[in-house]
């Protein structure tokens, strides 16, 4: 990273293309995309090479979450804050998205109205809140997965950093934020289909969401995002803003005292962050068919956290491994002997945190550097930033 | 039903007996000449015509017969019953195809019968509005105190014209001051609603809901004199309500708030001193009432002493399970409150499941002792449930004796010095470690007293613990990290606030304002209520 | 040691070092004026009825003993602390009690800590590319590229701070006094028109002390300098004017020989002589 720091006068969202990290990643991701795609195409059903369109489905889920661990990852990794909320942002770009799929239901709902969704009719309701306008157009619903959690977080940050509210306290009001709105959601009256949410999804764009080309779309799709999301991640970290992130992590006062306002740079982050998470969670729903609240339940926030951690904090691709490792997990123990799968959550907690700080990519840095350098200056107790400076 | 209860009660006045004199002679049930006059009484209601059974049914109250009152109440219920032999019985149990039966008379137990063998003395509704008069009027004569406060509560509104004297002379008689506050009323409201006075003036201030309906009769009468008194009269007992209400609200507010202190105490001692996130505290909790529930099973029918025992042993088991949560994890983590955070969640995931998988994933019963239900009445529109003023009297003591251990014990000291600095207590001979056991031991134990006073108001079950998680968070940051005070004050007052805010929000809504209003308050005063200042603060 | 040669000229002002222009104004004298400060917590004064003045250009030591409130005063004029009453004026336009620590900061105002703050998880080059006086909002930060130019100032820099070789090793695994001379390079970086050092020979061999004294005066003239330390020897080495704290307030003022013959100041040091307070 120093390197670059120094001899790069490049743009600086094309500066990560030059990093050998984000080359590999990107490498692997199309390798990923492309193999899939071609063994659910072209590879005939009767193969046992054949990937069908529930597990194409479910590696969309993944991307989907790995993209949301990477927004997790910019704030937790590169500016210290660890939010246990970021669920909030998730969900409620889905319910953008899910908004949006509501309406272009249609006449073809349960109780045919030309307007109103199922739920609404149902709750004897005869017009759409205000909130629900526009969401049939593509554009205007499309932007709003950016725009609503980046607006909440941007309130919500402001608030926060302002008042220089840091460290646990922020995990616990981040966690409280995403409780407050689950509780929230749950109420019928907020015209977001209560407990059950919005469901029963046709077509997005014109294409059957239950076909199996859109599934394919949808998942290629959402690896485009998870891509472009990690790009503009590492332009961000890898430039001085991204420097000034990590100074704030390490020692706030001490960046103040340089002149930086600090609260700006947190909220500039945040806000990023929680408009990745919202994207993640537009292009979750789809592929799901469904968005309730049970997406701002505190537990699920503290899990984001857990695929970060497992695959190691402030790397981004740890992020993407994590998330892609545990829910593999989740749905082989689910699958197999669903009693256990808390267990097992709860112990790769405690494991993760006193054993493996640095998570999976940590632990790639160790065998690599052991393997270069035995007599290499490597203080294991260092920060793991300490090491991706020096990568 | 007026008619009725001034027909029994001039009966009973008349004859100038009172059954409470009466109850003291006894052992008339063995009498064998009453006997027979009993069953000639009884014999009198099995005839076609309810006319003729009204009548019986006087006869009864007429009677001295001291079972009559036990006879009027099986008439009602109808498990007055004949067998095919003509005998009288008392259907003790009327499930299942056998019903256990009793004499009537004498009160043996005649095993059990079968249902097509009995046939059951019928009754009418107006027959039905006699007897309950007459058993209410029956049992203002009962030795018995509390069956005298019912019956005289009973006769709120009931009252006429030709029962206001003989009551009048029962008020005189009357020992108990419930009751005879009850039948002043009683005489008053019909008074009141009669456009006197007197009855109007004797109605002031009082708050059962009949009497301001008398009251509001009153306003519409035709004397205005009467008419503005009752109307004053109403509009200071609405002012007393409204008080009562407050009152009510303060008292559910308080309860809630002492369950968050409970709640929240022991994570303010190991969040202030240890600067350590547990957030396994509310898995303590639930161990806590596990012990209660545990306790119980262990000894059966006797609820009080395994409640009073889980005290001791919920500290224990929960000071326990802190201690290893402890050594075994937290002290590996020293310094990186975040990654503590993740793994002692990591931990509440695990004793969730344990719970479930070794005893159950349902909500487990735990009984309330007899001396903890019931309620204190303070007046007709205030009643406050004993078992919430246990736990509210709990969490004060509990309270006080964790101010004592801080401020009097050289623990407390320790932990004093340890929070403020921890290189310097060190250096200065505390061994912080131990401090760091002890402190965790504490907190914990303390949740576990949570856990044991919770399963007195709400369901155990493996979920407990992370329904107060977030709000005893709450708590503690809004109070102020570090002070025991702040904790004692923030959580009182965050559940007055949300039993305030809940009649109009609702309860969900309320607890949503609630929330943001702490994570607003936080913004303001980063530090909670009652933050440390100077150096101590900078850490 | 061709470096250390440099240094020695005192009256040699390093053009890095050159204040930038700034809207400060010192026409009336004063760079910084601190009237009738008070700071208390929970009835504590740290700082009681503290009043000071700073000349432009000056090279002020502050001394006095633990608790007398030094870094208090530092915290208050770079806006950590908020003082219960008083006010702080920097130059005769700035009131520093409406202000925040970055707006500061870009004032013109340098801090080093106490307890030396370097960014560890950044490389030595990388703490000094955001000290620099830059535009410090966001979206020049996030679009800054490095050029030739700053890449030479911070070269300077190394050089004087005499880290240059270990430009890219990450700042945590320097030494205590490697990291005293990072920071101070930071603060050069800065430019700032009044330095605020807390204690900068902490952990400092007597050859770096020396080498930091150097570059304290001759920082001086052109910039303001307030130097907090507890070691005597340092303090009378750079010393022109000396301010003793004691309780919060100012217990004496003037050279250094006023000063330590001061019977009030004595008394506080216990009747110690100076050799032994330092």
């Amino acid at each position: 990273m120093s390197l670059t720091t120094e001899s790069s006068t490049n743009f600086w969202l094309t500066r990560p293309f030059s990093e050998r990290s984000t080359q590999i990643f990107l490498g692997v991701l199309l390798a990923a995309l492309a193999l899939v795609t071609i063994l659910h195409v072209v590879v005939p059903p009767s193969n046992p090479l054949h990937v069908g369109a529930y597990t194409v489905n479910l590696f969309g889920k993944y991307l989907s979450y790995a993209l949301l661990a990477v927004a997790v990852d910019l704030v937790w990794g590169y500016l210290g804050i660890l939010s246990l909320g970021h669920g909030a942002f998730f969900a409620i770009g889905g319910y953008a998205m899910g908004m949006y799929l509501m309406r272009q239901i249609g006449e073809r709902g349960t109780y045919g109205h030309p307007v109103l969704p199922d739920f609404m009719v149902f709750l004897n309701w005869d017009s759409l809140p205000w909130y629900w306008l526009g969401f049939d157009m593509a554009w205007f619903a499309f932007a709003m997965v950016l725009i609503a959690p980046g607006l909440l977080a941007l309130v919500f940050g402001f608030l926060a950093f302002r008042s220089r509210v840091t460290g646990v306290y922020l995990s616990i009001i981040t966690q409280a934020l995403t409780f407050a709105l689950m509780l929230a959601f749950f109420r019928n009256e907020m015209g977001f289909g209560g407990n059950n949410g919005l469901t029963d999804f046709r077509e997005l764009l014109g294409y059957n969401l239950r076909s199996n080309d859109t599934r394919l779309g949808l998942f290629l799709a959402t690896g485009v995002a998870l891509g472009l999301g990690y790009i503009l991640c590492r332009a961000i970290v890898t430039s001085k803003l991204g420097r000034v992130s990590i100074a704030t992590r390490d020692a706030e006062a001490r960046t103040r005292f340089l002149g930086y306002r600090v609260e700006r740079f947190q909220l500039f982050v945040f806000v990023v962050s929680a408009m990745l998470a919202g994207l993640a969670g537009a292009l979750y729903v789809p592929q799901v068919g469904i968005i309730n609240p049970s997406e701002f339940s505190p537990i699920f926030s503290i899990e984001i956290v857990l695929w970060v951690a497992l695959g190691g904090r402030a790397t981004l691709y740890g992020a993407v491994i994590g998330a892609i490792l545990v829910n593999y997990a989740k749905t082989i123990f689910t699958g197999v002997m669903p009693d256990a799968w808390l267990f097992a959550l709860g112990a790769m907690f405690v494991l993760v945190t006193v054993f493996l700080p640095k998570g999976v990519a940590g632990l790639f840095h160790y065998l690599k550097r052991r393997k270069r350098d035995d007599t290499a200056n490597n203080d294991p107790n260092a920060d793991p930033t300490s090491k991706e400076a020096s990568a | 039903m007026r008619r009725f209860l001034s027909l029994a009660l001039l009966c009973f006045l008349l004859l100038g007996i009172t059954l409470t004199a009466q109850a003291q002679s006894t052992d008339a049930a063995s009498n064998p000449t009453n006997d027979a006059a009993a069953l000639e009484l009884l014999e009198a209601l099995d005839v076609e015509s309810y006319t003729a059974k009204g009548e019986a049914i006087t006869a009864i109250l007429q009677s001295d017969d001291e079972r009559a009152r036990d006879w009027l109440q099986a008439l009602l219920d109808g498990r007055l019953q004949r067998t095919d032999n003509g005998r009288f019985v008392l259907v003790l149990e009327n499930r299942g195809r056998d019903w256990p039966v009793a004499d009537v008379l004498t009160g043996e137990a005649l095993g059990e019968m079968s249902r097509r063998d009995l046939e059951r003395v019928g009754i009418n509704n107006n027959l039905r509005n006699q007897l309950r008069s007459a058993i209410a009027v029956v049992d203002l004569y009962s030795p018995n105190v509390e069956r005298r406060r019912t019956s005289a509560e009973r006769l709120l509104g009931e009252v006429d014209g030709e029962l206001v004297q003989p009551i009048n002379d029962l008020i005189e008689q009357e020992e108990d001051d419930q009751v005879r506050y009850r039948l002043t009323q009683a005489v008053a409201i019909y008074r009141a609603e009669a456009g006197e006075m007197a009855g109007v003036e004797a109605l002031d201030g009082s708050l059962h809901p009949r009497s301001r309906v008398a009251l509001s009769r009153a306003v519409n009468g035709d004397d205005p004199v009467i008419a503005n008194a009752a109307a004053a009269s109403l509009a200071g007992i609405e002012q007393q309500l409204k008080i009562n209400r407050g009152l009510e609200t303060l008292y559910f507010g308080l309860s809630l708030g002492s369950v968050l202190v409970l709640a929240a105490i022991g994570l303010a001692i190991t969040f202030g001193v240890m600067g350590v996130i547990n957030m396994a505290h509310g898995e303590l909790m639930m161990l806590g009432a596990y012990t209660t529930w545990a306790m119980q099973q262990l000894l059966p029918g006797q609820p009080g002493l395994a409640l009073i025992l889980s005290i001791p042993a919920g500290f224990m088991v929960a000071a326990l399970a802190g201690v290893a949560i402890e050594r075994g994890v937290i002290q590996f983590l020293k310094g990186r409150p975040l990654e503590t955070l993740l793994a002692t969640f990591g931990i509440s995931l695990i004793l969730q499941q344990l719970v479930r998988t070794v005893i159950s994933p349902l909500n487990r019963t735990v009984i309330t002792p007899e001396w903890m239900s019931g309620s204190l009445v303070v007046n007709d529109a205030l009643s406050l449930t004993l078992n919430r003023m246990y736990v509210l009297g709990f969490a004060l003591v509990v309270f006080a004796g964790l101010m004592l251990i801080m401020r009097r014990t050289r623990l407390g000291l320790e932990v004093r010095a340890v929070t403020q600095n921890r290189a310097m207590a060190r250096s200065m001979g505390i061994r912080a470690t131990r401090v760091d056991i002890m402190t965790f031991a504490l907190g914990s134990g303390v949740a576990g007293l949570a856990g044991v006073a919770l399963s007195q108001l709400t369901n155990v079950g493996p979920n407990l613990g992370q329904n107060y998680i977030i709000d005893s968070f709450m708590v503690v940051v809004f109070g102020g990290v570090g002070n025991l005070w702040g904790t004692l004050v923030a959580g009182l007052s965050l559940g007055v606030i949300n039993q305030v805010l809940e009649p109009w929000a609702g309860a969900v809504l309320a607890k949503i304002i609630v929330l943001v209003f702490i994570i607003l308050f936080i913004q303001k005063r980063p530090r909670g209520l009652f933050p440390q200042k100077g150096r101590a603060a900078e850490g | 040691m061709s470096l250390l040669h440099s240094l020695t000229q005192r009256d040699r002002v390093f053009d890095f070092m050159a204040p930038q222009a700034s809207p400060v104004d010192v026409r009336h004298g004063p760079i910084l004026y601190m009237e009738d400060v008070t700071v208390s917590f929970d009835g504590f004064k740290a700082i009681n009825n503290l009043n000071l003045t700073i000349d432009d250009g000056e090279l002020r030591c502050i001394i006095g003993p633990n608790g007398a409130g030094k870094t208090t005063m530092m915290d208050i004029i770079t806006g950590k602390t908020r003082p219960t009453s008083g006010s702080v004026w920097f130059g005769s336009r700035h009131n520093l009690l409406n202000m925040n620590e970055p707006d500061i900061a870009s004032l013109g105002i340098g801090r080093k800590f106490q307890k030396p703050t370097v960014f560890e998880a950044l490389s030595v080059f990388e703490n000094l590319e955001l000290a620099m006086a830059a535009d410090k909002r966001i979206f020049p930060t996030l679009t800054a590229r490095m050029t030739g130019e700053i890449k030479d100032r911070i070269d300077e820099v190394l050089e004087t701070i005499g880290l240059t070789a270990l430009r890219h090793q990450p700042a945590g695994i320097l030494s205590h006094g490697q990291k005293q001379w990072l920071e101070i390079g930071m603060l050069l970086m800065q430019r700032p028109r009044l330095l605020l050092v807390d204690e900068p020979v902490a952990g400092m061999t007597e050859q770096e002390m020396e080498r930091t004294a150097e570059l304290l005066t001759g920082l001086a003239g052109k910039q303001s300098v307030v130097v907090v330390e507890h070691d005597m020897g340092f303090v009378r080495s750079i010393a022109r004017q000396v301010t003793v704290l004691h309780q919060g307030s100012v217990l004496a003022e003037g050279s250094m020989d006023q000063v330590s013959n001061d019977p009030k100041v004595i008394e506080v040091y216990l009747g110690a002589d100076d050799e032994e307070v330092a």
